[in-house]
């Protein structure tokens, strides 16, 4: 019976059809995809055929005349992706085009390049593109952000580089790699980011806290890795790096492979490995300086514009030794290499990696879920583990040697969502939530006690921001932030310090168990904390502009700020954390002021930064041992301001040359006891001549001066008793050391080799001169000078 | 619609993930400070009779804040020979352990300095050296003969009074001028010692 019924049917159609005359229409709206608006103009084309229509203000259209049958639609406008419909017209036929108005928004579908958004409309934002960072392939993160103006770092030799923002580091910075926050024990001077700078596309620093998706306590700076965009589309490539450099003796090679597919597919494999024996200053060879590293990801997803999901997952391994020199025994020690001039312990060169030393591995985990909803936004969602694991080794009496002397685990879990809303032209809010839990363990099998203790952290967080684009002009935006967090530690005090400390008095109710002559107590503190930014972004016209912006941040306490206690034998000092610690409140001011003329241009951008509660670690005393005396630094809380300002000045001289100027300068000031801060960054002057001929295979060369001032602004030394000497003496730690010049030189050109691939060889020379210097914020300046002259070679195929 | 079904299972999701992480409440070992030498002993016994004086220097929390307690026994007898002994312990263990095996096993990486100050009337001589001591390393004596100073002898001269300042060098030059400065090291263990000498 249906088939019969089937027949019949096959049989009517085509008759009915050719009876028919072509009188149908296809009548049709084009609208934006995200906001529903009508799109004008919008052209729309029969593939095959000579027949095009617009739409009218109203983004309607209609085709008369069609013949009924299947037909193909090119739809393009010019703000727009051009979409190609399949349609079939029978009769008076409807159709509703949807199209993605918002180019910006395109961030997962956009084809590889330099395509990344800015990440605030209003704060002080840099970044360094890729060429940037290949350049620094066989250094670190923070050698690389230094290129940027009012980044600085805080070094333990040249191999544990911590960036510093606007003056600022540690857990005031927060390090954003690929969407998640890297948890991995930043409160240590000594403890440089996990991450291999050879993995990141880009990097985005945002000098204060107003990004507060990423978190409300960055009251230095946010720094966004991201990695490079993969294209929808079917295509395989890659890229292998191999960088030799003299000083250290070693290199580095890097080498990454993309497969995409045209579904929206996509696997990217990234590894490299570098290996370093000891550096060498100008005069001698810095003892036990070597460095390995290994890094790798594995990533893979589905992306489409509607949904898409990607996982990942990265290794990192960094086996870093310390200066040998400058592991000591006490302040007698420490005096005696202050007064030396150079290091007591010089060796031949070699690339033995031997204690002090540490060995850090970082596992990160991640998957990441996003959908768009049409005429509303796209909802985020990830989850992320990480795994830290360092192991610090001393010089230890016995055959201790082989035993870690710190041992600390640290895992983190987090779970994040967001959602925004772009429906808007003008207005875009962005809302999300975020939970973290946070486990550190300190295996006791170490025989040292233990510097920080065991505990487990709980982060709860969410927040709200809007943007609101009041005319061509001017755009406004500002958000609210609230975080809790709790930390639950279980912890080991020796009686006589927690007398010494007054927690007797104070805390005395938190002791769990009574060992005698050590304690194990149970602090359990909550912190609650808000944050908010508000700002504005005014352009006078296509070439100036201005960008001003006020946040309020606040930044719970860390492990180490709190708990700390004990013997730092890498730095000769006891180091003593503060139960009573409260968050730290900062505002901060920061504006931008930019214009661009024919021929030159320049960027202006002071901050003030109140800080309340601002925690700093400095000496205060000394303590006595059977080891001899030992300064104790404690953390303590003041008022500060830091008042700053950085300038870029670019001009082209006509091509090929062009020269940039740069000055950045932090002023820290203890406004409690009207004293400097410590450790802020000198004030510096980068000066750099290029001569560019695109033509000569992409040739670049380009020379570049740099000056550092003397920190003249420094809090005072102290003055102790040396055992050694039977009197007081000044324990010159504060002491600025001088001003100093440094050249380097970067040359760069390009050879095609076939039809896909290119070769890139560049040459880098640092500390052209060999001049010796010490840096204020490299803490081994007491025991050695900085690294004497390096010169790189590296090659890139690109394939 | 689809968008609330979403946030909800995200919520919930949320929920479960927190609630799965209760603590256990194991409470974690301590840890008693390996390499702590909280007290050393240093012996002078006179040669041909009389009292011994006893130097010593304690400090049982270690690194912790309180400082070192320092006792000497008596005074030093003019012009008398006395034989020397430096014995180290880590009392903050049960029983307490005995550095100095540490120390004769490593002795071709330590030295001790004796180094007498604010004019006593007083010097010393060391009376060991690194072939005395059983390398931790080999099982075997030391061959090279640099001093130790786990023994030593001190001989006074006339009455005065001063310091004694006993210091233990982990990897010092070796072999050094017998000053502090031209050894280097680090500082394991330091004492001075007011001494009279009657």
């Amino acid at each position: 019976m249906k088939a019969l019924l089937l027949i019949i049917l096959w049989a009517i159609v085509p008759m009915s059809s050719v009876a028919q005359e072509c009188r149908d229409t296809l009548n049709g709206k084009v609208t934006d995809y995200h906001s529903k608006v009508p799109l004008e103009n919008a052209r729309i084309t029969m593939v095959g055929r000579s027949l095009e229509v617009a739409s009218d203000p109203s983004g309607n259209f209609a085709i008369p005349d069609l013949c009924p049958g299947s037909y193909q639609l090119e739809v393009s406008h010019p703000e727009c992706k051009t979409l190609l419909i399949d349609i079939e017209v029978d009769g008076t036929t409807p159709l509703n085009i949807k199209l993605e108005h918002h180019l910006e928004e395109l961030e997962e579908v956009k084809v590889f390049g330099d395509a990344i958004n800015d990440k605030t409309n209003s704060a002080q934002e840099e970044r360094l593109k890729l060429e940037t960072l290949e350049r620094f392939s066989t250094g670190s993160l923070g050698d690389a952000l230094k290129e940027l103006g009012g980044v600085s770092s805080l070094n333990t030799g040249a191999n544990i580089v911590k960036p510093t923002i606007h003056g600022l580091n540690g857990s005031r910075v927060l390090i954003l790699n690929d969407g998640v926050r890297m948890q991995d024990m930043e409160w240590g001077d000594e403890h440089a980011p996990n991450i291999d700078i050879n993995s990141a596309g880009s990097v985005s620093v945002i000098k204060g806290a107003s990004a507060l998706q990423y978190g409300g306590d960055a009251i230095g700076g946010v720094i966004i890795m991201d990695r490079a965009r993969i294209p929808i589309k079917d295509t395989l490539y890659g890229k292998t790096m191999i960088s030799g450099v003299s000083n250290g003796r070693g290199g580095n090679i890097t080498t990454e492979l993309v497969k995409a597919f045209k579904s929206g597919w996509f696997v990217k494999g990234q590894g490299s490995f570098k290996r370093l024996g000891d550096h060498e200053a100008p005069d001698y060879v810095l003892s036990n300086t070597g460095i390995q590293e290994i890094g790798s990801t594995i990533e893979f997803g589905k992306q489409r514009f509607t949904s898409g999901w990607d996982a990942k997952y990265s290794y990192f391994n960094s086996e870093i030794a310390i200066l040998r020199a400058s592991h000591i025994g006490n302040v007698d020690d420490l005096i005696r290499s202050i007064n030396n001039g150079q290091p007591e312990i010089i060796g031949p060169f070699t690339y033995d990696l031997q204690n002090p030393r540490q060995e850090v591995t970082h596992h990160l985990g991640k998957f990441r879920f996003y959908k768009r909803f049409e005429g509303l936004g796209k909802l985020n969602f990830q989850y992320d583990y990480q795994n830290n694991r360092r192991f610090e080794f001393d010089v230890r009496r016995g055959e201790r040697g082989a035993r870690a002397s710190i041992d600390l685990e640290l895992t983190t879990h987090t779970l994040s969502t967001d959602f925004k809303w772009d429906a808007n032209e003008k207005f875009q809010l962005q809302a999300g939530l975020l939970g973290r839990y946070q486990e550190n363990f300190a295996n006791p099998a170490t025989g040292v006690r233990r510097l920080i203790p065991d505990y487990e952290k709980f982060d709860f967080g969410g927040f709200a921001l809007g943007e609101y684009q009041i005319n061509d002009r001017l755009l406004l935006e500002g958000g609210l932030r609230y975080d809790f967090t709790r930390i639950d530690a279980k912890k080991f005090y020796q009686t006589s310090r927690w007398e010494e400390r007054g927690y007797n008095t104070e805390f005395q109710d938190l002791i769990i168990e009574d060992l005698g002559t050590q304690l194990l107590v149970n602090p359990v503190f909550d912190f609650h904390n808000i944050s908010g930014t508000l700002g504005g972004n005014h352009k006078f016209d296509d070439d100036s502009g201005i960008k001003v912006n006020y946040t309020l941040a606040q930044r719970a306490p860390n492990p180490s700020e709190l708990f700390s206690d004990g013997l730092h034998h890498s730095a000769a000092r006891i180091e003593l954390g503060d139960l009573r610690i409260a968050s730290e409140k900062s505002h901060k001011i920061a504006a931008a002021y930019y214009k661009d003329f024919s021929s030159w241009g320049f960027e202006l951008e002071p901050f003030a930064n109140w800080v309340d509660d601002f925690l700093l670690l400095e000496p205060s005393s000394v303590e006595f041992t059977v080891r001899g005396a030992f300064p104790v630094w404690e953390y303590r809380q003041t008022n500060a301001r830091l008042l700053g300002v950085d300038a870029f000045i670019y001009v082209d001289w006509g091509k090929p040359w062009r020269t940039e100027h740069r000055f950045s300068l932090v002023k820290g000031r203890d406004n409690e006891n009207n004293s400097p801060l410590i450790n802020m960054p000198a004030a510096h002057l980068r000066n750099k001549i290029a001569f560019v001929k695109p033509e000569w295979k992409n040739f670049e060369v380009a020379l570049e001066s740099q000056y550092v001032f003397r920190q003249n602004e420094v809090p005072g030394n102290i003055s102790v008793f040396s055992p050694e000497q039977q009197q007081n003496v000044l324990l010159e730690v504060n002491t600025p050391p001088r001003a100093y010049h440094l050249m380097g030189l970067q040359s760069k050109i390009g050879f095609p080799l076939g039809k896909h691939a290119n070769l890139t060889t560049s040459l880098v020379v640092n500390n052209l001169l060999d001049t010796k210097y010490r840096d204020y914020l490299n803490r081994q300046r007491f025991f050695a000078d900085d690294l004497g002259r390096n010169i790189m070679i590296q090659l890139k195929f690109n394939y | 619609m689809k968008t609330i079904k979403f946030l909800s299972t995200i919520a919930f999701a949320g929920t479960l993930f927190i609630a799965c992480s209760d603590d256990d409440n194991e409470n974690p070992d301590p840890v008693n400070e390996e390499e702590t030498i909280t007290t050393m002993t240093v012996t002078l016994i006179p040669q041909g009779g009389g009292d011994t004086v006893t130097l010593t220097s304690k400090d049982l929390d270690g690194d912790g804040p309180n400082a070192p307690d320092i006792t000497v026994s008596g005074n030093l007898s003019a012009n008398t020979i006395y034989g020397g002994g430096v014995v180290l312990l880590n009392e903050t263990e049960t029983p307490a352990e005995n550095v100095n095996e540490e120390i004769e096993g490593e002795a071709d990486e330590h030295q001790f300095f004796l180094i007498v100050g604010g004019g006593l009337n007083a010097t010393t001589t060391y009376e060991d050296d690194e072939s005395d001591y059983v390398s931790a390393e080999t099982g075997e004596n030391f061959t090279s003969t640099n001093p130790v100073g786990i023994a030593f002898t001190l001989t006074t001269t006339d009455a005065s009074s001063g310091t004694l300042a006993v210091t233990l060098r982990h990897e010092p030059k070796k072999p050094n001028d017998g000053t502090l400065a031209d050894a280097g090291g680090e500082t394991d263990i330091t004492q001075t010692f007011d001494l009279t000498i009657q």
